[in-house]
């Protein structure tokens, strides 16, 4: 260790695990006091005075948390110590957002508030995550029904489109709903898929990999091979179809070909994917009005025709401008405008935290994901059995892909997509998708280090 | 596998650098454009959340914020029309003006030199209060200038001629601010539009805006100027004394103002040209000088310079490639010469202050809500437009001027005064403009004024500049020579 450069001391660093329980106890600790200061900045701010009503804000998500805490500290001893705290902050800096655009609400005399439901949902998001710790000891079990998951994210993503239950907001297919409640089925699905795609691989992965013929000194797999592949891009692109979101869409079709490429090493298959991706999405621009105003409002969010248009770039050109008021340091909680934005409670609340927390702000929660992201990864990089690797690998950028097709879309990076921001946007589903995905992460860390067998 | 794994990361990797740089792009690389965008909001909303600063002359506040129960919070208040013209108006309907816009980040906060008070209230919640702003008017001269002005169309500009720092200015007629800084739409936008429609442009500072005026005889200032600093003549440098000029190349001729030649004799000196404020030598002076030597010396006194005091001044202009006739009508400030009456004070503030220019500032201090000095004015010099000598030389032509001369209304006894009066002409039928500028005590300036008259002040061609504008520049200084 004596002469360690920068650079290899990144790899080194992201080796040493912080597994220990305690260290993430104090964490949790941290990250309740940055969310009490948070809701206690947006109550001055806004009210001038602070009040008890807080509380509900912030005691039952901490609670919840440390459930979480105490579930691991009984089953799954050895998990990550960061994947909680890192999750919970997002969580809890959501909720301040979400209850910061209520106040505003309230000042103008609306009724439309989401906080307090999201605190409960996020309470019992996070119960759902630890009863996947409680219940899954043993990540390998999974692997036996990789068929199940597969018809289950299916019959998920046809549900939208169901007649009576299926419905569509602001253009996108993605919701089903049965009187108050409504549910975005894609967003479980994800995690069905990928338990799918993992057991279905690391059983398929030997023909898959195998070299059929070579063009351009590049392997081609046989035509049966390539079987797969195209019956998934089949289906991606019936999801544009159908859901009508191109994000639900990019997301399931990356998620599939950084999957088969994991498994089989063959980096032909990411490569023909994009491209069948790309023309998919293109011939769809051209086909589809909604895809092409999409790309209309994304190649000239600024100009007046796209930003007066119905369904235009409206949106997006007022999260731009909240951004930009935002600037380096941001207006700071509960001084900015967010309330402009339309849907900055869900949709846009990237764009409403860039606001007032500005770059900085920006820069903090992007890293944040970035370091989930990778605390996955490195469950896949240490995991001993194939089939947790290639599921904690698909978990992991499965966040990171949907981060970057919000984030993207939101910054204008992208074209605009329904897709929910994991852990801040208000919204049960997504909140329930992202914790499981940390009750699964934390359960493969925790085995990550024990030989294990089916 | 774990090579994919690690090159999966790297893809991930790419994709969150793709993020932060967008990110970066829109807060620091294009937080301006957004920011300014006409259907941003968020710029107007954020002036109504913060106290604004006050605006004070000499201690005193003249305009003030306070707090109001309703959406706006803080309704500005303007104690006094008499510095209209220079703090502006501050409107939620229609924009604002004057101080109250050149100075408007530092009054509402949000300038870059309050980055840590933004920081505080970033911290405690509580948005910025803004600076105040300390003008350098001096209130008494301001009310001693409008009350001498009166009822007259004109301005009044007064100024400390070491330092630039400006003491007076009025312009009339004016507006008053509280009728345009209301919360109610309607009668902010009627006041607004009936000022606007108005055909003396009350909403406009005449002391550095609008069309300018024609300098008639405060110009010959500047010709003497040049024509002492070229070396070629000196203030008894001779010209045929006539009674009529036929301007070259024309068949037109021009007269004295006294329509006789100027003084007796058959030639008469520059310094007498100068102290009769006689046009027909400084026609024949111009031709000679050539129009190239008067732009440059009239350059060099701040014309057709963009100058923030920090109102924005329109630069005053000397007319390009001219005929030779017109070049003659020049030399007495006619044709196309336009002439702000705050460029009139620069030009006798550079004769006062031994031939260097200082800029004019109208904005002493700055000071934060937590009583930080966020900046002070300090003394620039903007050129040196002449020599030392050939200011005192103008001087000395200027206090004759004043005793025995054309502008012997600006008088006072027991001090020497130096001063040039103007009576311009505007069109064969149109009034005069009315000017006078001068400075006292002649041998140590305490103070510079310039005063404009517009329509002849009321009397149409029958008026001059020493009958009219010089009584007016008279009481501004009485005041300081009372002191």
């Amino acid at each position: 260790m004596s002469n360690v450069s920068l650079t290899s001391a990144i790899p080194l660093l992201l080796k040493a695990v912080p597994r220990s329980r305690n260290f993430e106890a104090v964490l949790l600790f941290w990250v309740a006091g940055i969310h009490a200061f948070a809701l206690s900045q947006i109550q001055l701010a806004v009210n001038q005075v602070m009040s008890w009503d807080m509380l509900l804000y912030w005691a039952p998500p901490t609670v919840s948390a440390w459930i979480l805490h105490y579930v691991l500290r009984k089953y799954a001893l050895n998990a990550d110590g960061l994947l909680l705290p890192l999750a919970f902050l997002l969580n809890g800096l959501g909720i301040a957002m979400i209850y910061r655009l209520d106040l505003a609400e309230i000042t103008r005399g609306g009724t439309d508030l989401f906080a307090e439901r999201q605190v409960w949902l996020s309470c019992f998001a996070m119960l759902i995550a630890a009863v996947v710790v409680r219940l899954i000891p043993n990540p390998l079990t999974l692997r036996r029904f990789p068929y199940l998951a597969g018809a289950g994210a299916v019959i998920l993503l046809m549900l939208p489109a169901a007649p009576v239950i299926g419905r569509t907001v602001n253009g996108a297919t993605l919701w089903v709903g049965i009187g108050e409640l409504s549910f975005q089925p894609g967003e479980i699905a994800k995690i069905l898929l990928a338990i799918f795609f993992a057991g279905y691989l690391v059983s398929r992965k030997g023909p898959l990999s195998e070299i059929g013929s070579r063009v351009l000194g590049m392997k081609i797999p046989g035509a049966k091979d390539l079987g797969p592949v195209l019956l998934f891009w089949v289906a991606s692109i019936g999801v544009l179809v159908i859901q009508r979101d191109l994000g639900t869409s990019i997301l399931y079709f990356g998620l599939f070909l950084v999957m088969i490429y994991t498994a089989t090493g063959r980096a032909f298959y990411v490569g023909i994917g994009m491209v069948m991706m790309i023309t998919g999405a293109l011939v769809a621009s051209r086909l589809f009005d909604y895809v092409g105003s999409r790309f209309e409002s994304w190649l000239n969010p600024l100009s007046q025709e796209n930003y007066t248009a119905a369904g235009g770039s409206y949106q997006l050109v007022q999260g731009l401008f909240g951004m930009a008021h935002g600037d380096v340091i941001g207006s700071g909680l509960g001084s900015g405008f967010p309330q402009l934005i339309p849907l900055a409670e869900s949709d846009f609340i990237f764009a409403a935290l860039g606001e007032e927390l500005g770059l900085a702000g920006v820069f903090a929660i992007l890293a944040i994901y970035l370091l989930i992201v990778y605390r996955g990864l490195r469950v896949a990089n240490t995991h001993q059995d194939e089939f947790s690797k290639l599921l904690a690998l698909g978990l992991a950028f499965v966040i990171g892909l949907q981060v970057f097709i919000v984030c993207g879309g939101v910054m204008g990076l992208l074209p605009l997509t329904g897709l929910t921001t994991p852990f801040l946007a208000a919204g049960g589903s997504s909140l329930l998708a992202n914790w499981s995905i940390i009750g699964l992460l934390l359960v493969l860390s925790d085995s990550s280090l024990k030989r294990v067998s089916a | 596998m774990n090579r994919q794994v690690r090159r999966v990361g790297l893809a991930l990797t790419v994709m969150f650098i793709a993020l932060f740089a967008i990110a970066s792009s829109i807060q620091v690389v294009r937080t301006q454009s957004l920011y300014q965008d006409a259907r941003n909001v968020r710029a107007a909303y954020e002036t109504y959340k913060t106290q604004r600063g006050s605006i004070l002359v000499g201690q005193e506040e003249v305009v003030v914020s306070g707090a109001v129960n309703d959406q706006y919070r803080f309704l500005r208040e303007y104690d006094s029309v008499l510095y209209s013209p220079v703090v502006g108006f501050f409107s939620v309907f229609t924009g604002s003006a004057g101080i109250e816009r050149s100075m408007n980040s530092l009054l509402a906060g949000q300038s870059s030199a309050q980055f840590f008070e933004q920081i505080n209230a970033l911290l405690d919640g509580n948005p910025v209060t803004g600076a105040a702003v300390e003008l350098s008017l001096d209130p008494e001269l301001q009310r001693a200038a409008w009350d001498a002005l009166g009822n007259r169309k004109g301005a009044v500009v007064a100024l400390e001629p070491a330092t630039g720092r400006i003491l007076a200015m009025v312009s009339k007629p004016t507006f008053d601010a509280n009728l345009l800084s209301g919360h109610e739409y309607e009668p902010v936008n009627a006041a607004y539009r009936a000022y606007l429609e108005d055909e003396d442009q009350p909403l406009i500072n005449r002391a550095i805006a609008g069309d300018l005026y024609h300098p008639g005889s405060v110009f010959k200032l500047v010709v003497a100027a040049a024509a002492l600093e070229s070396g070629r003549y000196s203030t008894t440098t001779t010209f045929e004394n006539l009674a009529d000029y036929r301007l070259p190349g024309t068949t037109t001729t021009i007269q004295n103002s006294s329509g006789k030649t100027c003084g007796e004799g058959t030639l008469v000196t520059l310094e007498q040209a100068l102290i009769r404020s006689c046009n027909i030598p400084f026609a024949m002076l111009a031709v000679d000088l050539g129009q190239d030597r008067i732009r440059a010396q009239a350059e060099l006194m701040g014309f057709s310079d963009d100058l923030a005091i920090p109102l924005s001044v329109t630069p005053s202009t000397y007319p390009q490639e001219m005929e030779l006739s017109q070049v003659a009508l020049t030399g007495f400030g006619q044709f196309d010469v336009r002439v702000s009456p705050l460029q009139m004070a620069m030009v006798t503030a550079a004769i006062a202050n031994q031939g260097v220019l200082m800029k004019p500032q109208l904005v002493d201090q700055v000071v934060a809500s937590n009583l930080n000095v966020l900046s002070q004015l300090s003394p620039q010099v903007l050129s040196s437009p002449m020599s030392r000598e050939t200011a005192a030389l103008i001087t000395r032509m200027m206090v004759d001027s004043v005793e025995f001369g054309a502008a012997t209304n600006a008088g006072i006894s027991q001090v020497a005064v130096a001063g040039k009066t103007g009576t311009a002409q505007n069109g064969v039928e149109d009034p005069y403009t009315l000017w006078f500028t001068g400075f006292v005590p002649a041998e140590s300036p305490e103070i510079v004024v310039t005063v404009v008259v517009e329509d002849g002040g009321g009397i149409g061609q029958n008026g001059t500049g020493n009958q009219i504008a010089a009584p007016i520049a008279k009481a501004v200084m009485r005041v300081v020579m009372d002191r």
